[in-house]
């Protein structure tokens, strides 16, 4: 039981961070950003580049993913999604950009960085075995703790900061924030790249734990999707319930009912489409949008 | 005026170039071999290796002047086509094959892709050289298919008995990720575990392919305490996490797989805790690599900036469908004439030092001879490299 538990708040911390960034953009802009988990990706190897292979201290590595996506983010949203929106008022033609966003970034991680799978050295060597009852590896330790940090972190400066107050200003009413004085394309451009860059953090954090291939991003955007349409839609809370609530699930499952073969995803998606039929708004969404 | 001249001039000079050089380039026909197979997705470094192989051993040959067959000298054209490990896909790259007019195609990496295509290869009379283990591809009366590497149930029972008489193993547990392929791997680990008495502790667990946390799956295992761990049909993204994530939960025995794993990989992936681990690998290893194999190793190198373990397996295929052609040249434009040629061919095996050839086999395990002889090679990651354990022969 101490191992599920363990598992389950490791899993719980780490999805929550990654359905974060891209509810973050979901609530801001009305925008499903397919693209969230090649987002991810590009994070772990900007991390896997200045900290596996040049060498430098993993703090400035992890900063330095931060940085690219959140640049990167501010592009996007600046050059193509913005755009986008405002000549398009259909909802499937950012989704059709995101789509086509996700196949371009799987093809320049294939020719910048290769078909292989990736590691970087650990950051912290050990393991932490308690009579066999909880096994759990010092690094995954720090990683699950960096995450609940980074999680409290960005919900004090959305709560807090000024920034954080207009984003959440543009979230709910985005004419009502304009009218308010918000400058929507202005605050539009960091919401996207705060998200982008939250993307880049966890890429950044896991690529210690789980290396980082170019194959990642599609299945990293599936379950994150999976943890919005659990938590609901564009709510930040939301996010973390979801992601911490499929971790549990994921560790339950898989402890429980390993002796039945792969059944934990089957049972989870199962119950997820009983749920959403029940509730689609998800926990925490609005029926109304 | 002159600027008109200058135009004049330039244009005739470009219908020059181009007439001279499509004379060059036309200096050898071309002989085209295909490529189906994953090069894009999660799998993707299964294809590509293949991919790459093919196209590094095909610029060298083209750099030496080509590649005779018969009389004629030809240059070599590597068509690729990415399946996305997608069934339809696949059949979709083997028709573009059929209507290129391409006769040998490498391919494809994955059972149900190898399955699907058998109809159009065979209608359409190509042969090719799946990287998929299910025996009925290659038994009669399927004719068309040739396994281009070492099966597991041909492998797995070598290195589990390897481990039995050597290593003192009498208990293995075995992990497989939820797909056809390692599935399939598992079932004939099991089986060939138990035919050699030893006690199969765990057999059922599995993992969705996409998994990047292996503590969770493999916590139930480690509690059968095993003295082998095998990865069944382990992908070379997936292999570091799992040993690194057994080797945290305290387990000690051995780790082993049947599929071809790459050492960079590894070491990035799991460090030291990779450290003993067994897998199949191809020719590379310094006490077995000839020349060519090194300048082979050398020239994917240069061309794609790093090599890929996983191709000293991939570097046969081209290399026998080509060895066949010029055993009888009359395969070129007849499928029938390379599948009689099977039967009897033999040829020095380039990319291995010593006498080793190169020929057909799976007389045993097919019935017919529908397997390239790679050289089954076990070999055991150790501080960042491959080294040798034992060599064997497969037929």
């Amino acid at each position: 039981m101490e191992q599920i538990l363990a598992n389950g708040i490791y899993l719980g911390a780490q999805y929550a961070m990654i359905a974060l960034g891209l509810t973050l953009i979901f609530a801001l802009m009305n925008v499903l950003n397919f693209a969230h988990g090649q987002m991810y990706v590009l994070g772990g190897f900007v991390t896997y580049t200045f900290y596996g292979q040049l060498g430098w201290p993993f703090v400035l590595a992890l900063l330095a993913s931060c940085l690219t996506l959140a640049v990167l983010g501010a592009l996007i949203e600046r050059f193509l999604f913005a755009p986008v929106i405002r000549r398009s008022s259909r909802e499937e033609s950012t989704m059709l950009l995101a789509a086509g966003l996700a196949f371009f970034f799987d093809a320049v991680i294939l020719l910048v960085f290769g078909e292989k799978q990736r590691g970087v050295p650990k950051i912290v060597d050990g393991v932490f075995n308690w009579d066999f009852r909880l096994i759990m590896p010092y690094d995954r330790i720090l990683i699950c703790v960096l995450a609940i940090l980074s999680i409290v972190s960005f919900i004090l400066f959305m709560q807090y900061s000024k920034t954080g107050r207009a984003l959440r200003a543009l979230a709910q009413d985005r004419t009502a924030a304009q009218l308010m004085g918000v400058n929507v394309a202005q605050y539009s451009m960091i919401g996207f790249a705060l998200g982008a860059m939250l993307a880049g953090l966890v890429g950044g954090l896991l690529v210690t734990i789980t290396g980082v291939n170019l194959g990642m991003g599609g299945p990293t955007s599936i379950k994150a999707f999976m943890m919005v349409m659990i938590g609901g839609a564009g709510v930040i809370s939301g996010a973390i319930a979801g992601g911490i609530i499929l971790g549990f699930l994921e560790a339950i499952g898989l402890a429980v009912l390993s002796q039945y073969g792969d059944i934990t995803y089957l049972l989870i998606f199962v119950s997820l489409m009983i749920f959403l039929a029940i509730r689609p708004q998800g926990l925490m969404g609005k029926p109304w949008g | 005026m002159k600027r008109r001249n200058l135009m004049k001039s330039s244009a005739a000079l470009a219908l020059a170039a181009s007439v001279l050089g499509s004379a060059a380039w036309a200096e050898n026909p071309v002989l085209k071999i295909g490529f189906v197979g994953v090069t894009s997705g999660p799998a993707a470094a299964w294809g590509i290796s293949n991919q790459r192989s093919m196209e590094a051993r095909a610029d060298w040959i083209n750099e030496a002047g080509g590649y005779k067959i018969g009389d004629t000298t030809y240059d070599i054209e590597i068509v690729s086509f990415d399946d996305q490990k997608d069934p339809k896909r696949a059949i979709a790259g083997m028709e573009k094959m059929a209507q290129e007019g391409i006769h040998y195609v490498v391919g494809p990496n994955v059972d149900d892709g190898a399955a699907a295509v058998r109809p159009v290869a065979e209608a359409q009379g190509i042969m090719y050289f799946p990287y998929a283990f299910p025996k009925e591809l290659y038994t009669a009366p399927a004719s068309n298919a040739v396994l281009g590497m070492v099966a597991n149930y041909q492998s797995g029972p070598a290195i589990y008995k390897y481990l039995k008489d050597e290593k003192g193993v009498s208990s293995v547990a075995f992990v497989a990720a939820n797909e056809s392929d390692p599935l399939s791997q598992r079932d004939g680990g099991v089986e060939a575990a138990k035919l050699l008495g030893l006690e199969v502790v765990s057999d059922n667990v599995t993992y969705q392919v996409d998994t990047t946390d292996f503590t969770p799956v493999l916590t139930p295992v480690m509690r059968t305490q095993p003295d082998l761990l095998v990865l069944s049909g382990v992908s070379p993204a997936n292999a570091p996490q799992l040993i690194r994530s057994a080797r945290e939960l305290g387990f000690q025995g051995l780790i082993s797989t049947e599929t071809a794993q790459d050492a960079t990989v590894l070491r990035e992936g799991a460090g030291d805790l990779a450290n003993g681990f067994i897998s199949v690998g191809g020719a590379s290893t310094p006490e077995i690599a000839s020349d060519d194999m090194k300048e082979f190793v050398k020239r994917y190198t240069d061309m794609f900036g790093e090599y890929n373990d996983e191709s000293n397996t991939k570097v046969y295929a081209l290399e026998y469908i080509l060895a066949t052609l010029n055993a009888n040249p009359a395969g070129i434009e007849d499928v029938t004439a390379f599948q009689t040629t099977m039967d009897t061919f033999e040829a020095p095996n380039p990319f291995m030092k010593g006498d080793a050839k190169m020929r057909y086999v799976g007389s045993t395990s097919f019935g017919q001879k529908r397997q390239i002889a790679v050289p089954l090679v076990v070999n055991v990651y150790q501080d960042g490299a491959f080294e040798t354990l034992f060599v064997a022969e497969v037929d």
